[in-house]
């Protein structure tokens, strides 16, 4: 048993460990974005959305009970996903310690070399978004319980709309690079996942990057108000 | 020098069975306290180091590259003969030992060949359960092809990478031991002396590559397997490490030299394109199955080949040898090449080169199946020439490849220093006067895994004496003659490069003891080496310390081996008169120009005895007896 | 054509290295990208000057000795091309090239252009190998191989050990290196007892080499002499994952 854990704490096993809590990233992500589809349906809908994720599992589940399961699964997953990518990090640029002058980008696809500093720029964007919209700690008009009231609000701040825009952007590249990358991790891989591989990972981008997008695009246009 | 054979009594196809049995046997028990150092990790070396590791020997294993798996025998494109007859087209243990005897002109032990053709099965079966992925039939099954001009389909191979693949198995067996510690690897380390006590093989000294030290070590018995010496012609398709030094240094020490002039040209290499040129590559000669060899029917043509009308080529293989074709033998097909580019039919810019033709078979088969038959050679091709091949014929041209030569062993691969064994392209023994195509990895292999761990024990059986301490004289002293030799080559500071030195020796070699040799020509280059020799000792320049990594001191101490050694192979070409396999005197040809064997003079290999710096070489002899195989003159016709 | 060089020159592993530039003069198209340095050196020695040291053996692109980054890519410009096969007929009069060894922890500099790779040799010596006594082996034929499986494993087994994709990769992870032989081993059904344990003790020691991790980002397949896939590594993470699951239940 001790040896099997060890196992996980190679840099593959550091790898799985990133590429299962990733996963349950972009469960949420899509989930999330889909959700806030709603914000389309009125305020009614999504104010009602919204408080039932609260009431979701009852009465199996007490009040608001769901929701805490799912922030501390979406938590341990966050540290797990960080703490791995720090580790992995700081073995690689120790295994290059005399730099090149010069080295080509060979890779497959630009968006793999945007995963360290677009990690870090969605970890300060999490907690920027949760203190906008979740908290309201850092939102001008904040009212608890009407969502609806506090996004939109919120996205007719130009300067905060473009906030979120560029962290899409970068939420884009890296489910891009980490829905494939999550394939070949786990090893999912032969000649008919292949070919399905890279246009998935860039759908899951586009749709999750551009749905989310589309909120503080309809509210600076006014077609939510 | 005593030549004993040592070939075993009785019918052909038991000795070695018989031999096996009569070898003494060392207790398991005992086999971890007696060491053997192998030099060189090859396809010879390694298969052997990770052998004898296994039945309990200590193990040291020496190699000069940074890993064993570098060893040129990487670089065997076309395959491996065994005689498993999976095609059932007739094939036996018997006919390999007798093609392989006819091939090699009549030049080799019958006995040894017979064994190498009852073992090529087993390396075969070794191989596979090594994870060797050889090509298959869709059944599964293994694949083989028609190598060389056989009659049968015998051939294993690995696409064009046959020599990697097998190289790769033995590197893993000897890697496996070397992980469990049964062998101690010690790669950058070059063998420069052998250490001899009491008139047995104790020891070698080596100089670490990055280091620069000069160290001793010491075992029961050496081996080794340190490959061929093609490279005394500057140019060949040897890698450009390969050197003569180990084998060189043995010699020296006693070790008697056998059939030095018994070198390969392999007839499809890439012709020469300028003065700088460091090396030759060799296209598998597997490309004759389908190209058609042929020049311009007139002299200095200088038409693009594909101007030239089909009436106005000469396919001289296929006019020359109609049931062979373009599939004659190395020797012929390199022979005849240089025939016609001496006549003035050659193409290219240095009219040294012939047509290697695929247009036909394109047309027949499509480019696709020649693509996925030779689609790595034709873009090699390309990459060096920058010519495509499918559009234009290739450009081939005879090189130096392959040595047949080396230290005499006997049927045990001993040396004439007792406890001395060779084994690999580093003996004299399977191959005669010419190899035949996928004969070389067979040779390697058998001898590495079959042949000498078995017959080693024997050796330890009865001689395996007290571990010698690091401070014996003989020990010390050879350590000392290595250090004051390698303080000369550092001091000096004259005016050539080392390279200039081994270009002019090799262009020496190659025109007057290549492909065709005369007495005149062997003549002007005995009398030319040993002023080269002087020249370089006096003249030549090694720059750098002896502390660090020196390439050019690498070099330097390679090229003085050469340039003995080259003077040995003009000698043993010039007593050697008669044509045969890859040793062509103009002087001894039929009327057709084929080669003509002296028979009664010189069935015999040619051991060359050294005898000290300033005097000549005393040359023995080991009859060869033909008990099953009668001499014939080859004929390809 | 005349060419500009500037090329690392580092005296020892200890001397801190630089680059040192070099006029080739006169070379000439046909030559292989090692011939011109074996000019440029032959110039340096008869000027009673160091020579530039670089690996090579074969010069046909099989033995995996050679490698240097040639203006930012392992073993040079050409795609599937050992830097040995590499020819002049690329560049221009004129040009500028920068030369410099492999740059990894795990491949420390030796001196010049030369490192030291034996990491590489130490991963094939923890479980590169299918372990057949001599001798002991059935018939070849007697276990059938899919002509598709052996085709994939000297798909894998094509890797030439050069190091290229360790140099390549900007984490100068190993994966692929020992995904190839992990794989070629392990697609064969000899390979197939001792597979777990194959895969566990390469890849410990790997990690052990001071290699980096693998990030997908795909440069050594780029950078592959041989052309080996990316997909050889899926292979290796499966079989890791599989053989760990397996020894921790």
């Amino acid at each position: 048993m001790g040896r099997g854990a060890a196992l996980f704490r190679t840099s593959i096993g550091l790898k799985i460990t990133m590429a299962v809590s990733g996963i349950v990233f972009v469960g949420f992500v899509i989930g999330h974005m889909f959700g806030n589809l709603k914000v389309y349906q009125g305020a009614e809908v999504f104010n009602h959305y919204a408080e039932g994720l609260r009431e979701f599992g009852d009465p199996f589940f007490q009040y608001g009970q769901t929701l805490w399961i799912a922030r501390a699964v979406l938590i341990v997953a966050l540290a797990a996903h960080v703490w791995s990518a720090l580790k992995l990090t700081r073995q690689s640029r120790a295994a290059r310690d005399e730099r090149y002058r010069k080295l080509e980008a060979l890779e497959f696809s630009r968006a793999s070399r945007s995963m360290r500093w677009g990690g870090v720029a969605l970890l300060a964007f999490v907690v920027y978004h949760l203190l906008h919209l979740t908290f309201g700690a850092v939102h001008p008009d904040f009212i608890a319980g009407d969502a609806y009231h506090n996004l939109v609000t919120g996205f007719q701040s130009v300067p905060v709309s473009a906030v979120y825009a560029v962290a899409m952007l970068a939420l884009g590249l890296h489910l891009y690079h980490g829905v494939w990358s999550a394939f070949q991790t786990l090893g999912i891989s032969g000649p008919r996942v292949n070919r399905m591989r890279r246009p998935l990972a860039l759908g899951i981008a586009l749709v999750v990057a551009g749905g989310n997008l589309s909120f503080p695009v309809a509210v600076l246009t006014g077609i939510v108000a | 020098m005593k030549l004993d054979s040592r070939i075993p009594s009785g019918p052909i196809a038991q000795k070695w069975d018989q031999h096996k049995f009569e070898m003494k046997l060392v207790n398991p028990a005992n086999k971890r306290k007696h060491h053997v150092i192998v030099v060189g990790s090859g396809l010879a070396g390694a298969s052997a180091a990770a052998t004898l590791a296994e039945l309990g020997y200590a193990v040291t294993c020496f190699t000069y590259h940074d890993s064993p798996r570098r060893a040129h025998s990487i670089a065997a494109q076309g395959g491996i003969n065994a005689a498993k007859n999976y095609q059932g087209d007739g094939d036996s243990i018997y006919r390999l030992f007798y093609d392989t005897v006819k091939g090699g002109d009549f030049r080799s032990r019958e006995a040894n060949v017979y064994r190498l053709a009852q073992l090529s099965v087993n390396i075969i079966d070794q191989a596979v359960a090594q994870g060797v992925p050889f090509a298959r039939e869709y059944g599964g099954m293994l694949a083989n092809r028609s190598f060389g001009g056989a009659q049968v389909s015998r051939t294993f191979y690995a696409r064009g990478q046959t020599g990697q693949q097998l190289l790769l198995g033995a590197y893993q067996a000897l890697m496996k031991q070397v992980g469990s510690g049964a062998v101690r690897l010690r790669p950058m380390k070059e063998m420069h002396d052998l250490i001899l006590v009491d008139g047995h093989a104790r020891g070698i000294v080596t100089r670490d590559l990055i280091s620069g030290e000069i160290e001793s070590w010491t075992a029961d018995a050496v081996v080794l397997g340190t490959g061929g010496y093609s490279n005394v012609f500057y140019l060949s398709t040897n890698a450009m490490k390969c050197n003569v030094t180990a084998a060189w240094r043995a010699h020296k020490r006693g070790a008697g030299f056998a059939n030095p002039c018994f070198t390969q040209i392999h007839p499809t290499c890439i012709p020469v394109s300028g003065e700088y040129q460091s090396k030759l590559t060799l296209m598998s000669e597997s490309l004759r199955n389908d190209g058609r060899i042929w020049v311009p029917r007139n002299a200095g043509d200088g038409r693009a080949p594909n101007e030239i009308s089909a009436a106005d080529r000469d396919y001289y293989l296929e006019r020359m040898y109609p049931s062979f074709g373009n599939l004659v033998p190395r020797d012929l097909a390199s022979r005849r090449a240089k025939d016609m580019c001496d006549d003035g039919y050659g193409v290219g810019s240095s009219g040294r080169g012939v047509y290697l033709d695929f247009a036909d078979a394109i047309e027949r088969l499509g480019e696709e199946a020649i693509r996925e038959r030779y689609g790595n050679l034709f873009e090699m091709y390309e990459r060096i020439t920058g010519e495509n091949p499918y559009g234009q014929p290739m450009r081939i041209y005879p090189a130096p490849h392959y040595t047949m030569g080396g230290l005499w062993v006997d049927y045990n691969l001993m040396s004439t220093i007792p406890g001395l064994h060779v084994i690999g392209e580093a003996n004299f023994s399977d191959h005669g006067a010419n190899r035949l195509g996928a004969s070389a990895l067979m040779q390697g292999l058998a001898d590495g895994y079959f042949i000498l761990p078995y017959t080693i024990g024997d050796y330890i059986a009865r001689h395996a004496g007290d571990p010698i301490a690091p401070d014996h004289p003989d020990v010390a002293g050879t350590v000392e003659g290595v250090k004051s030799r390698t303080a000369r080559l550092l001091a000096m500071d004259g005016n050539r490069t080392v390279e200039s030195v081994h270009r002019e020796l090799g262009r020496l070699m190659w025109d007057n003891c290549g492909m065709a040799r005369t007495a005149t020509g062997l003549r002007t280059a005995l009398e030319r080496i040993p002023t080269l020799r002087e020249e370089f000792w006096e003249d030549a320049k090694v720059v750098g310390g002896g502390g660090t990594l020196n390439q050019v001191l690498e070099r330097a101490a390679r090229v003085a081996d050469f340039l003995e050694l080259g003077e040995l192979m003009c000698r043993d070409a010039l007593a050697r008169e008669e044509s045969c396999g890859g040793h062509f005197r103009e002087e001894h040809q039929t009327p057709e120009g084929e080669a003509k064997r002296n028979d009664d003079g010189f069935s015999h290999a040619s051991v060359w005895g050294y005898t000290g710096e300033d005097s000549a070489p005393v040359e023995h002899r080991e009859p060869l007896e033909f008990e099953y195989v009668t001499p014939s003159q080859r004929s390809y016709k | 054509m005349n060419l500009t060089l500037h090329v690392w020159r580092q005296a020892s592993p200890d001397d801190r290295g630089r680059f040192v530039t070099y006029e080739a003069l006169d070379v000439e198209a046909h030559m292989s990208f090692l011939e011109m340095l074996d000019v440029v050196n032959e110039g340096l020695e008869e000027r009673g000057e160091e020579p530039i040291a670089f690996d090579h053996d074969c010069r046909e692109g099989i033995c995996g000795t050679c490698g240097m980054v040639v203006n930012g890519r392992p073993h040079g410009p050409w795609k599937r091309t050992t830097v040995c096969q590499l020819h002049m007929r690329e560049y221009r009069d004129g040009d500028d090239i920068w030369i410099e060894p492999w740059r990894a922890a795990g491949f420390p500099v030796i001196r010049d252009l030369v490192v030291d790779r034996t990491s590489l040799d130490r991963i094939v010596a923890a479980g590169g190998f299918i372990s057949a006594r001599t001798g002991s082996a059935p018939d070849a034929n007697a276990i059938p191989v899919p002509k598709a499986h052996a085709e994939r494993a000297m798909d894998a087994a094509s890797c030439i050990g050069c190091g290229a994709c360790v140099a390549a990769c900007p984490n100068a992870s190993a994966m692929l290196f020992t995904s190839a032989k992990v794989a070629h081993l392990n697609l064969l059904p000899q390979g197939r007892p001792e597979k777990a344990m194959r895969v566990i003790d390469m890849v410990l020691q790997m990690e052990a080499e001071n290699f980096g991790s693998c990030t997908n980002h795909g440069a050594c397949e780029t950078a592959c002499p041989k052309d080996i896939s990316v997909d050889f590594i899926a292979l290796l993470n499966r079989d890791y994952l599989s053989a760990a699951v397996g020894r921790s239940g």
